[in-house]
């Protein structure tokens, strides 16, 4: 009975133990009740606006820098029956859908050929490289004397801004795909072709659909430049109309709609992403 | 160096001798070498290392870590070109990866957006082989592998073990002339594993394949082939060759038996000479 104490006290020294403390709301990746989710959520939701209404509602500043959220809301609805606002929504959906689908179609080839093939990554990674660096903005004035100022314009703003994001993130999901993958396949009997269009490409399926949801964001954020150059209707168009005449209100509810319209693109590509891909692990929520 | 030069360069099934006079082996290995260049500096990986393995035989490859067994797998399935030396395949010299030398990794590789029938049927599907054939002989691997009921699962609703037996099923479905096996238990814990290579006995008496296996496991080698190589590391070559005297009908059971336990120990020894 001697051993067990003696080791007991070699065991035990003077500091001691520590052990991890439990912890609901800082938890890493260790699980969290959906019940919190849920209030976290509604409080990053409230707060803002609780803000905005004390200070605007409130007087505290002058209804042309903030107005309040009644003033956003009747402004809309003003635009929305009497300013023909749906155009608007209708045409910029088009914009950016054109500059996109353009986008996604060369960006998606360009990032397969560049995470396939050692050859196409140096024919394209210096113009990658180095273009994504310079601001699309600057190129405005060019495109404008190149193309114009008509809705060929607008697109190709678009896909300027957004192009070369599609091809470096695909690229970069296609290096995740092991090589043993790959190799099964020359095992196989298949050849370069069969490689790349049975393996490659469906294995970068559902980052291709990750890849496309996060940079649609990009196209709205272009398509506000593309509607500064000489458009005559649009979203942006709105927006920079109604800074013009200090109409605050519209403007705001003009930005609130290009988030409520990106919130439903994003939840339509996720849910097409589970629909096209159920065999993929879905991981990413 | 236990060895010269010269006396590993020969290893030979004697059984095989009279047979091979006539055919050639299923596959020879001749005088394969690797060598990578570093920083200027050159690295011989593989030595000179030559064998062969008759039509119908089981041959097991082991070694330590390192020592470049997956590195010679690789270049028998084409997929690395060697320094020096060829691959024969029934006598003619293979050149690149095709579907005569099938191949079994340790990994899983099963195609995620393919369903385990798909998955087995992928081989026959590239060599584009009639829609029947293809039906029939996807059916009857799939319940060879004992999967029928998960024809239609995609690979993530499988157990690793299950995932491994569709690989097996897929590189068998595409009947390659020998099949190689880079450590295809290696990630399975240890009764699932013992399991396989049950499993792996029984299909290669149905289907009495060529194959070539490389694993670090000395009892999985022995229980499952009749003859092993053991590799020697820096630079990798073949040291011994180690036959396995064993009934072509093993149960796990045979793992007890003292012919087993005397063929481990000279296969271990081998192992040992070499550090």
């Amino acid at each position: 009975m001697i051993q067990p104490s003696l080791s007991q006290s070699a065991i035990a020294p003077s500091t001691p133990r520590r052990y991890l403390k439990p912890s609901v709301f800082w938890s890493i990746r260790q699980g969290f009740p959906r019940w919190l989710s849920l209030l976290l959520i509604g409080v990053s939701l409230a707060i803002p606006l609780v803000l905005w209404s004390v200070v605007s509602y409130g007087g505290w500043v002058p209804p042309l820098f903030l107005p309040t959220p009644t003033r956003v809301l009747q402004a809309g609805w003003q635009m929305l029956t009497r300013e023909n606002l749906l155009w608007d929504v209708w045409v910029s959906c088009g914009r950016v859908a054109g500059g996109f689908a353009l986008a996604a179609i060369v960006g998606v080839a360009m990032g397969i050929a560049m995470g396939t093939f050692h050859s196409m990554e140096s024919v394209f990674a210096p113009i990658v490289g180095t273009v994504r660096y310079m601001p699309v903005m600057s190129f405005v004035p060019l495109i404008v004397i190149w193309v114009g100022i008509g809705e060929d314009a607008k697109v190709l703003i678009i896909f300027l801004g957004v192009v070369l994001y599609n091809a470096v993130m695909v690229a970069d999901a296609v290096k995740f795909i092991p090589n043993d993958m790959i190799n099964v396949a020359y095992t196989l009997g298949g050849d370069r072709r069969d490689v790349l269009f049975r393996v490659i490409l469906p294995a970068t399926f559902p980052s291709i659909l990750d890849t496309l949801r996060v940079n649609v964001s990009g196209a709205w954020n272009y398509l506000v430049i593309a509607e500064l150059v000489a458009a005559k209707s649009g979203l942006g168009f709105k927006i920079i109309q109604s800074q013009r005449y200090l109409q605050t209100d519209k403007v705001l509810f003009c930005i609130a709609l290009i988030g409520l319209i990106g919130l439903l693109i994003d939840y339509g590509l996720k849910a097409l992403s589970r629909a096209l891909t159920p065999w993929a692990d879905q991981t990413r929520q | 160096m236990p060895q010269p030069d010269s006396a590993p360069l020969s290893f030979m099934p004697s059984a095989s001798e009279p047979l091979s006079a006539v055919h050639p082996p299923k596959l020879a290995v001749q005088a394969v070498g690797k060598t990578y260049v570093t920083r200027g500096k050159p690295l011989v990986v593989l030595d000179e290392i030559s064998f062969e393995l008759a039509a119908r035989e089981f041959v097991c490859l082991v070694g330590a870590s390192g020592c470049g067994k997956s590195t010679l797998l690789n270049i028998v399935a084409g997929l690395v070109p060697p320094t020096t030396g060829e691959v024969q395949v029934d006598g003619m010299a293979v050149l690149g990866p095709g579907a005569d030398r099938g191949m079994v990794f340790q990994g899983y590789t099963l195609y995620p957006w393919l369903t385990v029938a798909q998955n087995i049927a992928f081989g026959m599907q590239l060599r584009k082989l009639p829609k029947a054939e293809q039906r029939d002989r996807t059916a009857y691997y799939l319940n060879v592998v004992g999967l029928t009921a998960f024809a239609q699962a995609y690979p993530k609703q499988l157990s690793g073990g299950m995932k491994q037996r569709v690989a097996i099923a897929r590189a068998l479905a595409n009947e390659p002339e020998v099949l190689l096996m880079d450590e295809p238990f290696g990630a399975l814990d240890a009764q699932t594993k013992e399991q396989m290579q049950q499993f792996l006995l029984n299909l290669w008496a149905q289907t009495h394949t060529t194959v070539l296996m490389i694993t670090h496991d000395v009892e999985e080698a022995i229980f499952l082939s009749q003859r092993v190589y053991v590799m020697g590391s820096h630079p990798g070559r073949l040291t011994h060759q180690v036959s396995v005297p064993l009934p072509a009908a093993r149960d796990l059971d045979i793992k007890l038996s003292p012919d087993f336990i005397a063929v481990k120990r000279e296969v271990l020894h081998a192992l040992r000479q070499e550090h």
